[in-house]
């Protein structure tokens, strides 16, 4: 097994698709030649040739119209945008096509078309390169939302997306790109999409949350671990369609819960978490749930951008607080 | 007759100062010697601060910056045609016409140094912000001249965007409003060859971008961009038709981006070392420097002059940005609404709670 670090397991998980369906297209700007800005498409050009993989016009809304058009055709678009912050021309695209094909065809067509972007703080990048706007999809239905955090699932989830009929926003956090490395089987596997990840079990307190998060949750949590508070992390995956389950069993048990993003907070996923609780878990709850996010202001840009994304200190002073609640 | 002819559509280029320097007497616009003295300091500043912010980038002391060089006679040529009321839309790399505009050079790098401040326009300044996402700038200068039509004022705006933004449906929109509105703008097209690494001839399939003008109603042309004459010529006729109800018109200049696309792009990936003398060789500010010196407005001694004043001018603004204090955190909860929400002021207690604790 090889140790790989998120852009190369992702890499790899395209090569291994595209080499077993041709019918995978690749498209974006820059992911040819250049391989992407952040190097994740490299070398599918080479391999696959320029019927497979196209740098295309800078048109987001023409990028994912086409890949629409192409994937109603039979074909499996992966579409890139360059940022998060970019795929807004496409948004109505996504909103009124992309996501209700099968629905407005009460099934006769699918549009398995996965979009993915560099996503999340960080990284000290100009404006609209530091966005989470996950809540803006997973507010979508019939779109699949997923942010993976460690490579290992990051290969496995594009597999599951490659396996489905769902169109997709897959969701990379940048400052994880590069951040570690990981044993990524080089057999094929799936990870499924829909089902969160126990990262580690606890019995004092639930922490929710994915993305670049989980990291900084488990710094909390270590340290949490020296002063005596045992918490759980569950690592949502898939933010769209949530996994109820998961989060309803963590909070029986452990009565207790702090839901980390770095999206702003209000209309935001812990919103939806908490609303989920109140449905199934109400009378298990010792304590008010909270929340560690963004706040609800644009992204700063750099010289202000630690102050905004949450950081361990934050995650600690809100599980210290539903503790002693 | 049952098949006419409904339409033909001609393009012109024009170029005043060949890559030598040699000019055409024609078409000189014989500019006093004043502005033409400006715009070449401006032309020099420019780049000097350019290569200040490529260095500091690398020390870390600037963030990702977009480089202008090899496109200051684009920049200047089109900027020095207007007058103090009329507006600026840049994008991201038009360092050039803010400097010129009035923005200090330390304001301007504060912002590359990673705040917001550096984009407080100061009052009285029509010069609007660095738009990153492409081409949305375009439907803005549009808007604003409209305004200005439908307020009667003499007001003109200029868009300015690259060759890749053309291929953005923004583009098309702003073009398809300019003619149908005859909005008093230029829309200005910095064609310099890459989308960081996608070529021009990938983006559209026609000879240049000037002449999808011609589909909106708006007047087109392309010109030599790195001709300072030509460029601020063209301009200066679109600018003065425009003010004078003549509706818009699209400008090509043909100019090429020298540096990588920002500091976080490497171009060796991508394009040829062939293609960058090439371009060298046409360098915008070394035919000017020539013009000049022929017109006898420029000699060696001034030239230094200029230069070295320019590398004092850049050093003392980056010691000022560094020295500027920068916004608070405070400041990222200030400017979210007119009147702050009670939840925000909560969040903003919140967050300055937390810092005063992790000071203790
Ligand atoms: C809507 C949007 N999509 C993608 C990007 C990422 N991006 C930044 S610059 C750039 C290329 C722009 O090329 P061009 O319009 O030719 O301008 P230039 O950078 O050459 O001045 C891209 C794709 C962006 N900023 N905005
Ligand atoms: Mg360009």
């Amino acid at each position: 097994m090889a140790k790989l670090n998120l852009v190369q397991a992702i890499n790899t998980a395209f090569m291994q698709e595209m080499e077993k369906n041709d019918k995978i297209v690749v498209m974006g700007e820059d992911v040819g030649v250049d391989g992407g800005v952040f190097r994740v498409t490299e070398g599918l050009l080479a391999k696959f040739g320029p019927n497979r993989v196209f740098d295309t016009p800078l048109a987001e809304s023409g990028i994912l119209g086409t890949a629409i058009g192409m994937a109603v055709y039979g074909l499996r678009p992966i579409v890139e945008f360059q940022f998060e912050g970019f795929s807004f021309p496409a948004y109505d695209g996504v909103l009124n096509h992309l996501a209700r094909i099968r629905n407005r065809s009460r099934g006769r067509y699918t549009c398995p078309v996965m979009i993915r972007s560099p996503y999340g703080g960080g990284v000290r990048a100009l404006e609209h390169h530091s966005e989470a706007p996950e809540t803006l999809y997973s507010h979508i239905p019939g779109l699949v939302v997923v942010i993976p955090s460690t490579p290992y699932d990051a290969k496995g989830l594009i597999a599951s997306l490659m396996d489905g009929s769902d169109p997709s926003y897959f969701f990379e956090p940048k400052r994880l790109y590069r951040a570690f490395k990981q044993e990524v089987p080089e057999e094929r596997y799936t990870v499924p999409i829909g089902k969160a990840r126990m990262v580690r079990e606890g019995k004092d307190v639930s922490i929710i949350t994915y993305g670049a998060m989980v990291r900084v949750c488990e710094e909390a949590a270590d340290s949490l671990m020296q002063k005596g508070i045992n918490c759980e992390i569950i690592d949502l995956r898939t933010i769209s369609p949530m996994d109820t389950d998961a989060i309803i069993t963590t909070v029986k048990k452990t009565g207790r819960c702090v839901i980390v993003h770095e999206a702003p907070r209000s209309f935001g996923t812990a919103a939806e978490i908490i609303a989920r609780i109140n449905e199934k878990a109400l009378m298990d709850l010792k304590a008010p749930v909270k929340r560690v996010t963004g706040y609800d202001v644009t992204t700063p840009l750099p010289k202000l951008e630690d102050f905004f994304f949450p950081d361990a200190g934050r995650v600690m002073k809100a599980v210290e607080e539903t503790m002693s609640f | 007759m049952p098949i006419q002819q409904i339409f033909e559509g001609k393009i012109n280029n024009m170029q005043i100062i060949d890559k030598d320097g040699n000019v055409d007497e024609l078409l000189d616009p014989k500019l006093p010697k004043d502005l033409l003295l400006k715009m070449y300091i401006y032309m020099v500043l420019t780049r000097t601060f350019d290569q200040k912010c490529m260095n500091l980038q690398r020390q870390g002391r600037v963030l990702t910056y977009a480089p202008s060089l090899g496109q200051e006679a684009a920049q200047i040529g089109s900027v020095a045609t207007l007058e103090d009321k009329d507006w600026i839309f840049p994008s991201y790399r038009e360092h050039a016409t803010y400097l010129w505009r009035g923005i200090e050079m330390s304001q301007l790098m504060t912002y590359w140094i990673g705040s917001e401040l550096g984009m407080k326009i100061p009052e009285g300044k029509n010069n609007f912000l660095v738009s990153i996402p492409i081409a949305s700038q375009a439907l803005h200068a549009v808007g604003a001249a409209w305004a200005a039509k439908l307020r009667g004022d003499k007001v003109v705006t200029i868009g300015y965007f690259g060759d890749g933004a053309t291929s953005e449906g923004e583009f098309h929109e702003a073009m398809n409003f300019a003619g149908v509105y005859q909005a008093p703008c230029v829309l200005f097209c910095q064609n310099n060859q890459w989308a960081i690494s996608t070529a021009r001839k990938k983006q559209t399939a026609t000879t240049s971008i000037a002449q999808k003008a011609l589909a909106y109603g708006v007047k087109g042309i392309q010109v030599d961009g790195n001709d300072v004459l030509a460029v601020y010529k063209a301009t200066k006729e679109a600018v003065d038709n425009a003010r004078n109800g003549g509706g818009p018109t699209l400008i090509e200049a043909v100019t090429f981006r020298r540096g990588p696309h920002t500091t976080a792009d490497d171009p060796t990936k991508y394009r040829k070392e062939d293609e960058v003398k090439y371009w060298e060789e046409r360098d915008p500010i070394r035919r000017f420097t020539v013009y000049l010196k022929k017109a006898n407005y420029l000699n060696d001694e001034l030239e230094k002059k200029i230069l070295d004043r320019s590398v004092e001018e850049v050093e003392k603004a980056i010691l000022e940005a560094e020295a500027t204090k920068m916004d608070n955190p405070e400041d990222m909860f200030n400017y979210a609404f007119g009147t702050m929400p009670v939840y925000l002021q909560e969040q903003k207690n919140e967050l300055m709670e937390y810092l005063r604790s992790k000071k203790v």
